[in-house]
């Protein structure tokens, strides 16, 4: 189901419906991850990637009123077949790599019941021998945050694009997250 | 028979699995039916009385019309979408009733000594938190592909509130979690076992600010009164589910309210104690009872405050939300990992 | 294949994964993740839409994600998972500030086809 969905995702034009095929994708993965004995994982990519930025890009799409890809210009028409077949060469390549190089000699040492995915031995590992990164990846996390809230601040002046009427003229209510309807009636004050 | 087979187990987790959730739906039923008596006493009337002996068939009215109303379907390209997004909203609504935990082990007749929860996983809160993460979508997407700008507005507008209470909700739920040391949510439930069974719960041991901070935020991630401007919309200008009509509208009114559901289910476990209160040890069939109560007791508060407060506007929602909300939820996890560094937890 | 994953899923139900017991090859999980990342690379390649772009970046990000995890369950060893921990906040601060920039593409010109945004083009 997950390369259902990703192959969904690199072939539809509108972008929305990648996006949800795109869900799809992470679903399935988190399923994957419950099998591979990663249930805290599994959880966590529930939340952070299908449940928050997934719901990010939805929003960017909709908010930015996406439109579907037209068909290619005819000169860049050459790479479509090519990346596919260069895609199909590297898939080739690392299933020879998979079944006809030897299997290492090692074994897991217990088939029985492991620690490994188990919430506790995760935030013990977090908390001791991988704390450096913890910190960085919460210094990061702000870094992300101030970095996006003064992408998005209103710029005091803007560079006059082509003027769309579609966007322009009809008064939206009010815009949730994206100063958007305000820099186009910017733009229009300026006019 | 043999209960150690897998077909056998696979067989009781099925009817487990049916049998939580037609009493789920059941309850939800019979929600709808109380919050319309009970607003209706609130406000100064009856309400509906008249369908079965004090209007107790009146769901099944309600849902009988819906089946039988016109169903309209939108004829451009958004049809998949349309068609998925009340499906998505039901089954993240529903789908995390399978990890709370109605009652300690009872003896059942013929098979033992069972745990009364379908799935028990050590990772059981961060499933509901992700599951209900993925519920946002129900509402953006059917606001989207209703193809009217006021309900992508009242989509937009409706999840842009679910995220932002979401983090407050899981900020609050980690003080129970450092308090507990699991996130496991029946061993939760054990934990809570206290003085005869009332004073254990973790809302008077060292949580009453995150049941109140954790009450706000499913309040808001629900869409009710006082926060549910995107469904206001609806009588106002438009919300995200105008374009819907019949079985899918009655989709999307049985997912909000099995949502109001698992959300005070979600409470009862964490701070109320779940199934514990006094003489559970000796009968543990009186857990069943206790938590039936309790989650009622939270139903009716719902209701209580739809009947007695005035709504918030989008930028007051948003503004207590993240200025006040955030912050408190966050003092909170700060003074409950103090506390349980210094032992006293 | 598709049946030992099924068994594998009703045997969860009752009894959540402490014990692990993989009936299905490690290769498995390695090729699943190989083809999609290589579907990924095929969709940052074909796509104009600045978007599209970035949820095949994610889908990349995804398959690696995948790889580690099932490395670290067949060698017992929790790094991995702690690695995709990080990866995974990673993600999510790149998803924000790419988004944003996205965003600040769109207000700026109108449209987020990246085959326009080609100023800089000598």
């Amino acid at each position: 189901m997950a390369i259902g969905c990703a192959i969904s995702l690199v072939t539809q034009r509108n972008p929305l419906y990648g996006a949800v095929s795109l869900i799809g994708v992470f679903l399935s993965l988190s399923a994957l991850y419950v099998l591979l004995a990663a249930p805290f994982i599994a959880a966590v990519q529930l939340i952070i990637y299908a449940g928050a930025i997934m719901v990010l890009v939805i929003f960017v799409i909709l908010l930015l009123n996406v439109e579907e890809e037209e068909r290619q210009p005819l000169r860049l028409r050459y790479l479509v077949p090519t990346a596919i077949f260069l895609a199909g060469a590297l898939v080739a390549e690392v299933t020879f790599i998979l079944y006809f190089v030897q299997t290492s000699p090692y074994t897991p040492s217990d088939p029985g019941s492991s620690n490994v995915g188990l919430t506790s031995n995760i935030g013990a590992n977090l908390m001791t021998t991988y704390l450096l990164p913890f910190e960085l990846t919460g210094v990061l996390l702000l870094m992300a945050i101030v970095g996006a809230m003064s992408l998005a601040k209103k710029m005091p002046f803007l560079v006059s694009a082509p003027s769309r009427t579609a966007t322009g003229s009809d008064a939206e209510p009010i815009a949730v997250t994206v100063k958007l309807t305000q820099a186009s009636q910017q733009e229009e004050e300026e006019k | 028979m043999d209960f150690d087979s897998p077909l056998v187990q696979t067989v009781l987790k099925l009817v487990a699995i049916f049998a939580a959730f037609t009493v789920v739906l059941m309850i939800v039923a019979y929600t709808v039916l109380a919050e319309r008596r009970v607003l209706a006493f609130i406000q100064g009337r009856l309400g509906p009385n008249r369908v079965g002996p004090g209007g107790m068939l009146q769901p099944f009215a309600d849902l009988l019309k819906f089946v039988f109303k016109e169903d309209i379907v939108p004829d451009k390209s958004t049809r998949f979408i349309y068609f998925l997004a009340p499906i998505i909203a039901i089954t993240a609504a529903l789908m995390p009733i399978i990890v709370y935990p109605f009652g300690p082990e009872i003896n059942l007749p013929f098979i033992g000594p069972v745990e009364m929860v379908v799935a028990r996983f050590d990772v059981a809160l961060l499933f509901v938190l992700g599951v209900t993460s993925v519920g946002v979508y129900g509402i953006a997407l059917a606001g989207w592909s209703s193809n009217s700008r006021y309900s992508l507005m009242g989509g937009l507008r409706a999840s842009a509130q679910m995220i932002s209470y979401e983090l407050a909700l899981g900020t609050a739920l980690v003080g129970v979690v450092i308090q507990a040391g699991t996130l496991d949510l029946y061993q939760i439930v054990e934990q809570q076992r206290g003085y005869f069974g009332i004073g254990g719960w973790n809302i008077f041991w060292f949580q009453p600010i995150g049941f109140l901070v954790y009450l706000i935020a499913a309040i808001a991630e629900t869409n009710r009164i006082p926060f549910d401007l995107p469904e206001a919309e609806t009588e106002l200008v438009a919300g995200f589910h105008t374009e819907y009509s019949a079985l899918k509208f009655a989709l999307f009114f049985m997912a909000e309210y099995v949502n109001m559901f698992t959300v005070s289910m979600l409470a009862t476990t964490l701070f109320l104690g779940g199934w514990n209160g006094p003489g559970v040890e000796q009968f543990p069939v009186l857990g069943l009872f206790y938590f039936l109560i309790k989650v009622i007791f939270f139903l009716f508060l719902y209701i209580w405050l739809r009947g007695t407060l005035p709504r918030f506007r989008f930028d007051q929602l948003m503004h207590f939300g993240w200025k006040f909300l955030l912050p408190v939820a966050i003092f909170n996890l700060i003074l409950t990992a103090t506390l349980a560094l210094l032992g006293w937890v | 294949m598709t049946t030992k994953l099924f068994a594998n899923g009703l045997f969860l139900l009752q009894d959540f994964p402490t014990e692990l017991q993989i009936s299905v090859d490690l290769s498995w999980y390695l090729s699943l993740s190989a083809i999609l990342f290589t579907i990924g690379v095929v969709g940052v390649i074909i796509k104009r839409n600045a978007i599209a772009m970035f949820m095949c970046i994610e889908l990349m990000l995804n398959s690696v994600n995948l790889t580690f995890i099932s490395f670290s369950s067949f060698f017992r060893d929790v790094n991995g998972q702690l690695f995709v921990f990080i990866v995974m906040a990673v993600a999510a601060a790149e998803a924000a500030v790419g988004l944003g920039i996205i965003i600040s593409i769109f207000r700026n010109r109108e449209s987020i086809d990246v085959d326009d945004a080609s100023v800089l083009r000598g």
